[in-house]
């Protein structure tokens, strides 16, 4: 129950040149590479995360792989591989920055102590010295990641110093400048232990605070709701936070709708490509060799070879057989299994048996759990795959997100894709990384880390050229904490009103909020309940019911810090999903059929739409405006890269 | 599969200011009850909303009295089993038990270096502050190497190049 002081928050205010928000992948990348560069200057550094960095963001768990690592690859082919799998539109130049910087931040890993899995004959040999890794895939390196993230948050602490870290601090808006509304100059959050509001003023910062999950209802509905497949605790607030000042956005409609484990959400890439376990419909059929042909069918087979199908394509060939009625979809882990077994010692059985449970013990525990509970055994038992709800990320496969400057070094970018600092988006000061970084998946965990890397040292440069301006945040202190204490004031204003604490005409509880703007996007903007699909007069009304949410963001209420935390996660979500329900509804083709269908536009129309949707909202009014943005081809296309992807960008 | 704690084990840290599972929880579920108003059971810690839990185990593998378990989410999986990490510093044993009771155990190496040991500058170079906008590069040096002529440009500008001759 509050104490006396609730509602009336202490205020901390402080000033830096650069403040890190989030302590993620990319957060600890950038305190990593940033504490070298500042070192001769006197510039003052500060990271922010709403956790504790040894198990803060996607990485808490731990990971099994290291999905990006080039090796003996040439970074174009790393782009050949991106934009093939997001169907040909991808901001080139920014994935091939993450590609020659990635396995630096690998090899560091290494140092640091993360174990990478090595060939035969080569056990105990770093990377650095040569050691090759065990692939799972073109791009892809096993680990024993269990404490991955511990291992990299230790590197980014040392690097920074604690009393250059503040943890469990949310922050909930950026501040742009008084005497220039196109720059940042503060953030401002609150403490979710102590009764406080913190306002740091800056140059610059860094939004890192990963992807967002729960937008959309899960297919889980009681106690399970928190195990979604990304981690519950992003809630979008890199996006939303971004729009709010005024950054651009760019492909907001993508989003990843990940074939996993069913009701675990356990990985199934290391089964695919580690194990070489084939799925199959109810009746033992191989549905991707036998719905190949429909690809055909709405224009989608321009892309579905060469060195990437994309991943929404399979989902594609699945998603037909469920909505057909020949689910379920059936991993064949014993044939795999036995398989692999045939050649092999007893104790070269028991240690692949190992290594299957690792893959998910190493990252989705709760898969685990499923199957002990329904006493499954992967070696005896086929297991169900189920597409999941959808997810908005940058970092993974998909590539929502904000639209960055990017490096001005490679050829034939065009000037659409720089004009600043690497990484920092179209507000000045506004850097992002990671899951931020709009039109370039697949960093993943390693591209994350060093794409923190890239921006921490542009955002040292922006510092150093700006070196005697002086952030004016256009909001008072008051003003801050009169809006982010909001929810708590209005609970502690009505909440005798009704017997019930929960039930009150003055207030809508954040949990409720969640519950709603879930329904909404599930049943309109393509979720699970609608298997995907949508169209425009769905859409409108997805529209309508999202302003009347955004209207009663102003009544939510906060009963404790905990739920304070909860309400300012659930508005940015909702901000979140409304961008992508505006990029949906702006995008006239199905440009990622497997991860949502217009079904009034199902083609994929390369003509019209070979193009980035770029999207600005404006705060005060709550209007979004969007536009077609050129895309152009910077890699050569390869002769195995299939006819889409030898197109040019369509005019704008 | 959302976290309990059990009363038998859990010592509330020892009443020190932030109890392990508080601190480490990126959702901010663990929550210490220090009077017993909110649980009937003073001084022991407790997940304060079961349903938002990721079944992330950071809490499980951090306490120090191996005093939090799961219990798999009852609206989906059967009762009876567990999964019970017992986390070292150089490794991770996992005990697996199913429902029908056939029990699993798995170790798994998490480090290759002592905790606390990471010197992320140590031999590493000094920047340039020439560099600073040097794209190609980031303070390790550790770009991979490149082949340029992949770029489409590269080869228009070098046939631009070649008619001017
Ligand atoms: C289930 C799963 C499996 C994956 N598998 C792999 C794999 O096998 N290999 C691989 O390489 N990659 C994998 N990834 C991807 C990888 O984890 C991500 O690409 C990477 O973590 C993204 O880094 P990030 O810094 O953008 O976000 P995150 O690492 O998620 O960090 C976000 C940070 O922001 C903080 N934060 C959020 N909101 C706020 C706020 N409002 N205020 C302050 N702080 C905030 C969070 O606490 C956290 O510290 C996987 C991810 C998941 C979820
Ligand atoms: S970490 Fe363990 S002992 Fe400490 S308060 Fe939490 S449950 Fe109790
Ligand atoms: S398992 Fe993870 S999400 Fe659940 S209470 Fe523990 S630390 Fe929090």
């Amino acid at each position: 129950m509050p104490d006396n002081n609730f509602g009336n928050p202490e205020v901390v205010e402080e000033e830096v040149d650069i403040l890190i928000i989030g302590g993620g992948m990319a957060a600890c990348g950038a305190a990593f590479e940033i504490g070298r560069w500042v070192e001769g200057t006197d510039l003052k550094v500060k990271l922010v995360d709403k956790a504790a960095l040894d198990r803060s963001g996607a990485v808490a768990q731990g990971l099994s792989a290291i999905n990006t690592y080039m090796g003996e690859n040439d970074p174009a082919d790393y782009v050949r591989y991106v934009r093939g799998d997001l169907m040909g539109i991808v901001r080139e130049d920014l994935v091939y920055d993450v590609g020659r910087h990635v396995d630096d931040s690998v090899h560091h890993f290494e140092e640091w102590g993360l174990p990478i899995w090595k060939q035969k004959g080569d056990e105990g040999k770093k990377l650095t010295e040569g050691g090759k890794p065990v692939r799972s895939g073109r791009w892809q390196i096993m680990i024993n990641g269990e404490s991955y993230k511990w291992i990299v948050a230790e590197a980014a602490k040392k690097a920074l110093g604690m009393d250059r870290i503040q943890e469990h601090v949310f922050i909930v808006r950026l501040v742009t400048d008084k005497n220039d509304s196109t720059r940042i100059a503060a953030a401002a959050g609150f403490s979710v232990r102590d009764n406080k509001v913190y306002i740091y003023k800056f140059k610059c910062c860094l939004m890192v605070c990963g992807g967002a999950v729960n937008v959309f209802r899960p297919r889980s509905v009681g106690e399970g709701i928190g195990r979604a497949w990304f981690p519950v605790w992003n809630a979008g607030s890199t996006y939303a936070m971004a729009a709010e000042c005024g950054a651009t956005l760019t492909l907001m409609e993508n989003r990843f709708v990940p074939a996993r484990f069913k009701d675990g959400y356990g990985p199934v890439g290391a089964w695919f490509l580690l194990f070489k376990a084939k799925a199959m419909n109810a009746f033992g059929e191989d549905y991707q060799a036998k719905n190949f042909e429909i690809l055909k069918d709405n224009k989608y087979d321009a892309y579905a070879s060469g060195p990437k199908m994309g991943t929404c394509l399979r989902n594609h060939l699945m998603m037909k057989e469920l909505r057909e009625g020949r689910g379920p979809i059936l991993m064949d882990t014993p044939t795999a299994m036995a398989k692999l077994a045939e050649n092999m010692t007893p104790e070269e059985i028991k240690h692949l048996e190992a290594e299957a449970w690792e893959d998910f013990l190493d990252m989705t525990i709760s898969q685990c759990g499923v199957w002990a509970g329904e006493n499954i055994e992967p070696d005896k038992e086929m297991s169900e795959l189920v597409p999941t709800e959808p997810y908005l990320l940058g970092s993974h496969a998909g590539c929502a997100g904000i639209w960055v400057s990017g490096p001005e070094d490679l050829p034939g970018t065009p000037d659409s894709y720089h004009w600043g600092y690497n990484r920092m988006t179209t507000v000045k000061g506004l850097f992002t990384a990671g899951d931020g970084v709009g039109a370039s998946g697949h960093k993943f965990s390693s591209g994350s880390h060093s794409e923190g890397r890239i921006a921490a040292k542009a955002m040292v440069k922006f510092a150093l050229d700006h070196r005697d301006w002086k952030p004016e945040p256009e909001k008072t202190a008051e003003e801050l904490v009169e809006e982010i204490y909001r929810p708590v004031r209005t609970f502690l204003e009505h909440k005798d009103y009704t017997t019930a604490i929960d039930v009150n005409p003055h207030y809508i509880t954040p949990k409720m909020y969640q519950f709603r703007l879930q329904k909404i996007m599930d049943e309109y903007v393509a979720g699970v309940s609608t298997q995907y699909q949508t169209n425009r007069k769905m859409l409108e009304i997805a529209e309508r019911k999202l302003k009347m949410l955004w209207e009663d963001r102003k009544k939510l209420r906060a009963k404790d810090l905990h739920e304070l935390l909860r309400a300012w996660e659930n508005y940015h979500r909702m901000i979140t999903a409304t961008a992508h329900m505006k990029h949906i509804q702006f995008r006239e083709e199905t440009r990622y059929p497997g991860y949502y269908y217009r079904m009034d536009h199902l083609d994929i129309d390369d003509g019209n739409w070979k193009c980035f949707v770029n999207s600005r909202y404006d705060r005060e009014t709550a209007e979004w405006k969007l536009w077609k943005e050129k895309y152009t081809q910077l890699i050569k296309p390869s002769d195995d890269e299939p006819e889409g992807l030898h197109r040019p960008g369509s005019e704008v | 599969m959302p976290t309990y704690v059990r009363t038998d084990k859990c010592d509330g840290c020892k009443g020190q200011d932030k109890t392990a599972c508080m601190y480490i929880c990126p959702h901010d579920l663990m929550r210490l009850d220090k009077d017993g108003s909110e649980t009937g059971h003073a001084m022991k810690a407790y997940n304060q909303e079961p349903e938002q839990c990721w079944e992330c185990y950071s809490c499980v593998k951090i306490c120090p009295q191996q005093a939090i378990e799961c219990r798999h989410y009852a609206d989906v999986v059967p009762l009876g089993a567990q999964v019970q990490p017992l986390r070292g510093s150089e490794s991770i044993m996992w005990t697996i038990k199913f429902r029908n009771s056939t029990f699993k155990r798995f170790k798994f190496p998490i480090r290759t270096t002592a905790e606390g040991s990471v010197d992320p500058y140590k031999d590493k170079p000094s920047p340039n502050m020439d560099e600073l906008t040097d794209h190609s590069t980031l303070f390790t040096k550790g770009t991979h190497s490149c082949d340029m002529n992949e770029f489409i440009n590269r080869e228009m500008s070098q046939i631009i190049d070649k008619l001017a001759e």
